[in-house]
């Protein structure tokens, strides 16, 4: 759990601004009960996975070909909604859901 | 088994928004137009349930805004139907226009409300700025300390409304009431309708054979007049209220006022508290009575209209009082209750008690037996004048420096 | 706060049932003839994201409305949140936590750090799946409750429960036989480390 200080209201900026990018700090992945896995040797990078992700949990790079390819999943980010597990591609199914440990 | 107050009453577990709208079931009034919101959307959802079902003959009227809301409440009562809406924060103060409007035309409108606290920044818990801004539009104000207070104030609000020829709202704390689940005696359905009895409005817009005109400008000439009615009838409506508690007291069993005393006779030390958190207070006062501190407390039931001569009254042989606003009036001086309690004294020429002011609570904070001990054991210090009392508003849990 | 008082905490994870728990265990105990409260701490409301609800019991009525900070009793639905949350802030020496988990009571002690004694434990997913059919954990956790407290008439709450699942599930008889048996299983089950 992070326990960050609690501002003052002398410390605070006035008229509720919050600076950019707190969301990175809160890892939204602890909430996850079901966990997508990804098979690197069945995927074929269609991106259909990145595409979908409504958390932007599905990381990406360009290869040595300057392609963009699928790298693994933020699991920091990850709610485990299995959405990127349905769009993959029947045929490829490189993305299966697994129940997290209990 | 609990026992009921009432022969025919029954027990049952229900949360403040569950209880407000089975009161509206048993009012049944003609026309309900509401638009849900945190945390008041419970009420009107499980009512337009109860007309989706054919469990009452109400006509439901799903608005598009608050505004709209109160507008729509506006017609049906001028039009002469009982009207009653529900809502809360933001959506009270959409209404905000409308709200003088319903007062100024003298209808007798019930709403529902669950007090949360205001945006900027947004939060969606309990506080009383909603209806503490409005406190000065005309309606009668009734706060609820719990479910059980909330489902009997509806009830009362109704014949008030319709006697003083008022608006009223109830209110209960948000979140703190509205989604709490506690134990509620409720009443049988035909004694609760034969409590309020029929709606028979003297003049109404329907009726066609005394045709007349709602609402018309008022210059220079009349509109100072109007107003003064408006206000003398707030002054009255406190008799009113009073009957209708007792009334309400003979049929139910339970008693009501304008507000409650606990421990008061010989208190030293009092709080003056509206809402949920004087029910926190009245188990630091048991405390402190079993270590022999003289202390009570004061909580207001009816804000509006605020009955000054009674608690001056009530405050004058106590030597320290805190009172405790859950709203801040930024008005550079004190919050509301404060400023309506030190005028009332001061009015009274009741000048002994020491009255310092608290803000607490303010978007759900907690506010605990610690909190409000640390109150009292301020004003014991005030009391015995070890301590001199603040001169400026003081707040409880908040992170200042 | 009265001796006789007792203060419950429940976590979960939005979706899991931790607020409908709180709500049928006071229905349930009200109907033996206490005094209840049953509130959820509010947030906005996400799947997964760690919850509580709390419960008061009193042979009095009960007039406080502030939040529970010490809680007698912690009842745990999903084990993960022993790893996320501070499942244990302000429990006391003498308070007892159940916890939902395949584990035993000594294995759960050691990794919330308190003595096995304060620690009960019971596989409410798992007698959940096989009376209920689901993994609903929160309906044989009452049971376990029941038990733990000690003091409260477990035919009561049973006959309270089947009163409320009969109005809701007219339809579905086998819902409401699942629901009690799973109450009565977690009842009989939920074990400390002796």
């Amino acid at each position: 759990m992070s326990e960050n200080k609690k501002l003052s209201a002398a410390e605070l900026p006035a008229g509720d601004i919050v600076e950019a990018g707190t969301a990175q700090d809160f890892h939204t992945g602890s909430w996850r009960s079901n966990k997508p896995v990804w098979n690197k040797d069945k995927c074929i990078h269609c991106l259909a996975c990145w595409i979908s992700c409504p958390d932007s949990s599905i990381k990406i790079a360009p290869d040595e070909k300057k392609t963009t390819v699928v790298t693994g999943i933020d699991y920091d980010f990850c709610k485990g909604c299995g959405i990127c597990a349905k769009e993959c591609p029947v045929k490829i199914q490189a993305i299966t859901m697994e129940v997290e440990k209990k | 088994m609990i026992k009921t107050v009432y022969s025919k009453g029954k027990i049952v577990a229900k949360t403040g928004n569950e209880v407000m709208a089975e009161a509206m079931r048993q009012i049944e009034p003609d026309v309900v137009a509401a638009y849900p919101i945190t945390p008041a959307t419970e009420i009107v959802q499980i009512f337009s349930q109860f007309v989706a079902d054919g469990i009452v003959k109400s006509e439901y009227v799903a608005v598009e805004s608050e505004h709209s809301a109160m507008s729509a409440t506006i017609a049906a009562s001028a039009a002469g139907a009982r009207a009653m809406t529900g809502t809360s924060s933001q959506g009270l103060s959409l209404m905000w226009e409308m709200l003088y409007i319903a007062s100024g035309l003298r209808l007798p409108i019930v709403m529902a409300e669950v007090n949360r606290a205001i945006s900027a920044p947004i939060n969606i818990h309990g506080d009383q700025s909603d209806t503490m801004g409005a406190r000065d539009a005309g309606w009668i104000q009734i706060y609820s300390e719990n479910s059980q207070e909330a489902y009997d104030n509806m009830i009362q609000a109704t014949k008030i409304a319709e006697k003083a020829k008022l608006p009223a709202l109830v209110t209960t704390d948000g979140f703190i009431i509205s989604h709490c689940m506690e134990v509620v005696e409720t009443y049988p359905d035909a004694d609760v309708k034969a409590f309020i009895g029929e709606y028979k409005p003297e003049r109404y817009l329907l009726d066609v054979k005394k045709p007349y005109t709602l609402g018309s400008i008022d210059l220079q000439d009349y509109y100072f007049e109007h107003r003064y009615q408006l206000a003398q009838a707030m002054r009255d409506s406190q008799q009113i209220i009073l009957d209708v508690a007792k009334d309400f007291e003979k049929t139910f069993g339970r008693k009501y006022d304008m507000y409650e005393k606990y421990k008061m006779d010989d208190a030293e030390i009092a709080i003056v508290v509206i809402g949920s958190t004087a029910g926190t207070a009245k188990t630091v006062v048991d405390d402190l009575r079993e270590k022999g501190v003289k202390a009570g407390l004061l909580k207001i039931r009816v804000y509006r209209p605020f009955p000054a001569e009674m608690i001056a009254k009530d405050l004058a042989k106590v030597k320290a009082v805190a009172v405790m606003d859950r709203a801040d009036s930024c008005s550079g001086t004190f919050a509301p209750v404060y400023s309506d309690v030190a005028a009332a004294l001061y009015a009274a020429g009741i000048t002994s008690p020491k009255v310092v002011n608290y803000v607490y609570g303010l978007g759900g904070r907690e506010i605990n037996t610690e909190h409000i001990a640390e109150v009292y054991e301020t004003l014991g210090k005030i009391a015995s004048g070890a301590e001199k009392p603040s001169a400026k508003v003081e707040y409880i849990n908040v992170r200042i420096k | 706060m009265s001796a006789k008082m007792i203060e419950v905490r429940w976590h979960g994870r939005g979706g899991q049932g931790a607020k409908t728990a709180a709500l049928l265990f006071a229905e349930a105990v009200l109907a033996t003839g206490k005094y209840i409260q049953a509130f959820p701490e509010y947030g906005p409301e996400r799947m997964g994201a760690p919850v509580q609800s709390f419960n008061r019991v009193s042979e009095d009525p009960i007039t406080v409305h502030s939040g529970v900070t010490n809680p007698d009793f912690v009842v745990i639905l999903d084990p993960t949140l022993i790893e996320s949350v501070a499942v244990t802030e302000g429990v006391g020496k003498d308070g007892k936590i159940i916890v939902n988990t395949s584990f035993s009571a000594q294995e759960i002690s050691n990794q919330l750090g308190i003595d096995a004694s304060q620690v009960y434990v019971v596989n409410a997913s798992q007698i959940a799946k096989e009376t209920i059919g689901k993994d609903y954990p929160n309906t044989p956790l009452l049971g376990a409750l029941v038990k733990v407290i000690g003091n409260l008439d477990i035919n009561g709450v049973l006959e309270d429960t089947k009163g409320k699942l009969a109005v809701k599930f007219r339809h579905k008889p086998e819902v409401i036989e699942g629901n009690l048996s799973s109450i009565k299983r977690a009842y009989d089950e939920v074990k400390s480390h002796g």
